[in-house]
């Protein structure tokens, strides 16, 4: 029988992968942004989740505008690290201290 | 353990190793490619979950537009993977052992008896795409119309990053047109004025164009 609790805890464990992930690949600027995308699952899916137990329809609706801005920050994301890769052929975040003093 | 509790466990299953192998990948496009599996499986979990209209959009959206942007945007670059995986082996085992105390607290706050005994609701008499689409279309109305704003925002953002002006195209600068000043364009000349009987022929001035 399948609980709340199995889906709230495989979001948990889907969170903890993405933090992780952003703890080690630290200097790839891609993989952080693919990160950020899986952390907005493991939300997405803690949002369907109690929205199918609890009988309410407004936490799917909040997935949907969550969708909608993670969208819209992947293409912003990408478009910086195209732009970035285009000026200083590397994404790697060490090269990225022109605004040190 | 009934079917659905397999279909549950399976599709969980490869989820997690999916993103694992996400962070773990050494090549982005295979970092890619398992973030594509990992949200299929979330969605099939989606539809386990009665959400179909976002497990259709999950896979519509993301993995069709999102997760083809990124495929494109990793192909393009060409990427020095060796340097970028400074430091992988030397954050992991602390990495680990912070993403094993997350998993475990949360682990035991998501499993109390709140959750663990929680009824499912009955389902609502229409589907979940009507449902959905009544609400959008009345009570988040306005959220509706600010995401479309919000897209509309990312869509000219991401043009106006990597719009690098179109070649030997015929149009001119706005700002440098506004900003130009009347001494940029116009040289005023002094000349004498013409004398009657001129004793030589006078050295013509360049007219200012």
């Amino acid at each position: 029988m399948l609980t709340l609790s199995h889906f709230l805890i495989l979001g948990a464990i889907l969170f903890a992968i993405s933090v992780v992930g952003i703890f080690l690949n630290r200097k790839n600027l891609i993989v952080l942004l693919m990160t950020i995308e899986l952390m907005l699952l493991s939300v997405n899916m803690n949002f369907v989740a109690i929205s199918h137990y609890k009988g309410n329809a407004d936490g799917q609706l909040f997935v949907f505008f969550i969708l909608a801005v993670a969208a819209s920050e992947a293409a912003v994301g990408l478009a910086i690290l195209v732009t970035l890769f285009r000026n200083l052929k590397s994404i790697h975040v060490d090269d990225l201290d022109h605004l040190k003093g | 353990m009934n079917f659905t509790d397999f279909v549950f466990f399976v599709l969980a299953a490869i989820l997690i190793i999916a993103a694992l192998r996400v962070i773990t990948a050494r090549n982005p496009v295979h970092a890619v490619l398992n973030l594509i599996l990992a949200l299929f499986s979330a969605g099939g979990i989606w539809i386990l979950l009665e959400a179909e209209f976002l497990a259709m959009v999950l896979v519509m959206v993301y993995i069709g537009a999102v997760m083809v942007l990124f495929l494109f945007v990793v192909m393009m670059l060409d990427i020095d993977q060796d340097r970028l995986r400074q430091g992988f082996w030397r954050y992991l085992p602390l990495g680990v052992v912070m993403g094993f105390i997350i998993v475990l607290e949360l682990g035991l706050v998501l499993s109390n008896r709140y959750f663990l005994e929680m009824p499912v609701a009955p389902a609502p008499d229409i589907s979940n795409t009507r449902l959905l689409g009544a609400l959008l279309a009345s009570e988040y109305v306005y959220p509706f119309e600010l995401a479309a704003v919000v897209l509309l925002v990312a869509l000219v953002g991401a043009v106006v990053l990597t719009f690098r002006g179109r070649k030997n195209g015929h149009h001119g600068d706005p700002a440098a047109q506004i900003r130009v000043r009347a001494a940029d364009r116009l040289r005023i000349v002094q000349m004498p004025v013409e004398k009657d009987e001129p004793a030589e022929p006078q050295k013509e001035e360049q007219g200012a164009c």
